[in-house]
């Protein structure tokens, strides 16, 4: 008897368990466009996936109190499905494939670093969903993948600006970098930096070295650096790992400057560095402090909203989402079936040849990637972001 | 030479952090034959038990100094995070032992907890990262090339002692008989009057209470606190443990360094994406040539 009871229990939890299963299959009455979001909520940059979250809903909340997206004279109310990837690759493509199998989304927003993209983008290139990543700066992203959009520049763009820069600044002759050999965009952005700095002939990279995305203790790599006598460490991580090097570089006797990328750019890097970071100069999308037009009326109300500055993560999703409602425009019609929006979105991204965003105007070239202005930006004395140059191609 | 004697003191003091957590591993298993999978995320909890204190007393309600701070915050925090540590004896790993389950069920249990605890905190607190506060104001000495901050000699100096104090302990006092005793045979012990259970609470004092030191300093040096923080120098300095012969005090303690000087080094020598390939490798030729770690010894009492 007493057997019987476990294996009905068991069996009740099974059905249970299979019900959550099911609870995703129910009909919506009203037609929506189901929009997919592949963030990184926790994990190593969760500030990141924060961002882009919030800048979302406020654009989400904009659409669907105005009734919906107008689509040939109808208006469709839009949805959006977040998911955490944790900051990992793994988990960014399993859930680009929760969205695409499961949740039935017609298009993907994310995942934001280069780290997710790169596979992410993959997995829904060959599903034959439009995917856009805001942030991801590497070009095997969308490279050969007609169905992977961005709206960031790329790094053999960003590679020689920061290479530039530094060059003229600090008048450097030699350079050193230190990158996360773990993490696609910080290895590939390095690799770039190299090439383009030897290509400019001022001097050689003497330092070149790497660490493992959860290492907190880099004084051997930064012992090796220092005793090259650098003029300058480029240090193309995230925000979390910058704030380490930064100090540790500083303890060990380093007393030169510092180059940064634009992953540097979050509101957590100078709250987690402190003083030791300023007067530090990195390359971004966009500087919040000194914004004019469409750009500063989203600045003001996130401000409002979430008691913060838009990072350039979260601007860069903002206009994900503009392409992203201006291919669905393109489209013309909202198809009940999710196979044929997507191909729809997929057209109507690839016809767009020039889009007017708040980082920026940028424009499409033959690959889908856009071309635009990147921003170098200096820390200030009280941790702000500040305009230093802005460098077009 | 300076080059050199920069990463001496730079291994030194990052193993001085393997020391620090796997002399915890090794009181644990010397005792109770348990690998407490669990160790590295009481060292997690013991960072940001020490981080909830210093902003506390930092904090306009208290408004100690830096300095005050810092001496009060150490006991505190070992005091707390041995509070956690002997919480999960009492709860996950007691009632195991007294049903005489597998030691195998036992390690498993020490796993769940060990996610328990990085999951748990991150529900609790999120996922943003933590700022330590400085409790210490840094000072930087150089000599030459040579740089010196006076929180590296604070932590080599702590694992030091923590070393002679546990290793004084276990080998010298009663009650650390009593420890090496339970390792040698713990149904005769109980025969002998010597109460079992309190020896093994005493045992995950000790060991939890260094963890906390440990993610005190560790907090301090590298001031950055996320859930995850424990999993893989919990992970590494385990094999630093099994690499000098888990279970005994010395083995854990020049464990934890060679593996400091062994992943510097690899650095100093090699492009640095080799490190933990060459490491690991050189780990695992130790084991290879010496299966039972440095210090371990085939079947005898471990502790």
């Amino acid at each position: 008897m007493k057997a019987f009871f476990k294996g009905a229990g068991l069996l009740g939890l099974m059905l249970v368990c299979s019900a959550f299963l099911l609870a995703g299959c129910g009909e919506d009455k009203v037609q929506t466009i189901k929009i997919g979001f592949n963030l990184p909520l926790t994990g190593d940059i969760p500030e990141v996936g924060e961002g882009s979250k919030n800048a979302a809903e406020m654009y989400l909340k904009d659409i669907n109190d105005a009734g919906g997206l107008d689509v040939g004279g109808t208006k469709y109310p839009l949805e959006f499905v977040y998911m955490d990837n944790e900051s990992k690759a793994e988990s960014a493509t399993n859930v680009a494939l929760k969205l695409i199998d499961q949740e039935k989304v017609v298009a993907i927003i994310g995942p934001n670093s280069s780290k997710q993209a790169v596979p992410a983008g993959g997995t829904c290139n060959d599903n034959r969903v439009p995917m856009i990543s805001p942030w991801s700066t590497n070009p095997s992203t969308t490279l050969d993948r007609p169905w992977v959009f961005r709206a960031a520049f790329l790094d053999p763009f960003q590679g020689p600006v920061v290479a530039d820069f530094a060059a003229k600044k600090f008048n450097a002759k030699t350079a050193a970098v230190l990158f996360d050999v773990s993490n696609d965009y910080s290895k590939g952005l390095a690799e770039i930096f190299k090439t383009s700095w030897e290509a400019k002939g001022l001097g050689p990279v003497v330092a070149f070295e790497s660490h493992g995305t959860k290492d907190q203790d880099f004084s051997a790599q930064l012992t090796k650096i220092v005793s090259t006598n650098p003029d300058f460490l480029f240090v193309p991580n995230n925000y979390n790992q910058v704030a380490l090097i930064v100090n540790q570089a500083r303890d060990l006797g380093y007393k030169g400057p510092f180059m940064g990328s634009d992953a540097w750019g979050t509101p957590d890097l100078v709250k987690l560095c402190g003083e030791q970071c300023y007067g530090n100069y990195f390359s971004t999308h966009y500087a919040a402090a000194g914004a004019q037009g469409a750009t500063k009326v989203f600045i003001d109300r996130y401000t409002e909203l979430y008691g913060a500055t838009p990072a350039d993560y979260a601007a860069l999703t903002w206009d994900s989402i503009g392409m992203l409602v201006e291919a669905i425009k393109n489209a013309g019609q909202v198809y009940s079936d999710p196979v044929e929006m997507r191909t729809a979105i997929r057209d109507g991204l690839a016809a767009i040849k020039s889009f007017d965003g708040i980082t920026g105007a940028s424009k499409f070239d033959a690959q889908g990637d856009p071309i635009k202005c990147a921003v170098v930006v200096k820390i200030s004395d009280d941790g702000e972001f500040v305009f230093e140059e802005s460098v077009c191609p | 030479m300076d080059f050199i004697i920069q990463n001496i003191l730079n291994a030194l003091q990052w193993g001085s952090f393997y020391a620090l957590i796997a002399l915890g591993y090794t009181l644990v298993y010397g005792v109770l034959r348990l690998i407490n999978f669990a160790h590295g995320d009481i060292f997690m909890v013991g960072a940001y038990i020490a981080f909830f204190l210093a902003t506390t007393m930092l904090g306009p309600s208290f408004g100690l100094s830096p300095f005050m701070t810092f001496v009060i915050a150490v006991p505190l925090t070992m005091a707390l995070t041995a509070c956690v540590g002997v919480t999960l004896e009492r709860i996950a790993y007691r009632p195991l032992r007294r049903k005489g389950a597998h030691r195998l069920y036992v390690v498993i249990t020490a796993l769940m907890c060990g996610l328990i605890l990085e999951y748990g905190n991150l529900a609790v607190l999120g996922a943003s990262r933590l700022k330590f506060p400085d409790l210490i104001e840094k000072s930087i000495w150089s000599v030459g090339d040579v740089t010196m901050t006076n929180l590296k000699v604070i932590v080599i100096v702590a694992a030091v002692v923590v070393f002679i104090f546990l290793n004084f302990i276990v080998t010298k006092t009663k009650i650390g008989m009593a420890m090496r005793g339970i390792s040698y045979d713990k149904f005769a012990i109980p025969l002998m009057g010597i109460p079992i259970d309190s020896i093994i609470v005493f045992t995950f004092i000790l060991g939890s209470g260094f963890a906390g030191l440990a993610g005190l300093l560790f907090a301090m040096s590298y001031p950055i606190l996320e859930p995850f923080m424990g999993m893989i120098i919990g992970w590494k300095a385990f094999i630093a443990a099994v690499v000098g012969g888990i279970g005994d005090i010395r083995g854990a303690f020049y464990g934890g360094f060679l593996l400091g000087f062994i992943e510097v080094g690899v650095v100093t020598v090699f492009p640095s994406t080799y490190r933990d390939l060459f490491a690991f490798s050189i780990l695992l030729l130790i084991l290879w040539i010496k299966p039972t770690g440095l210090f371990g010894m085939p079947q005898s009492t471990k502790i």
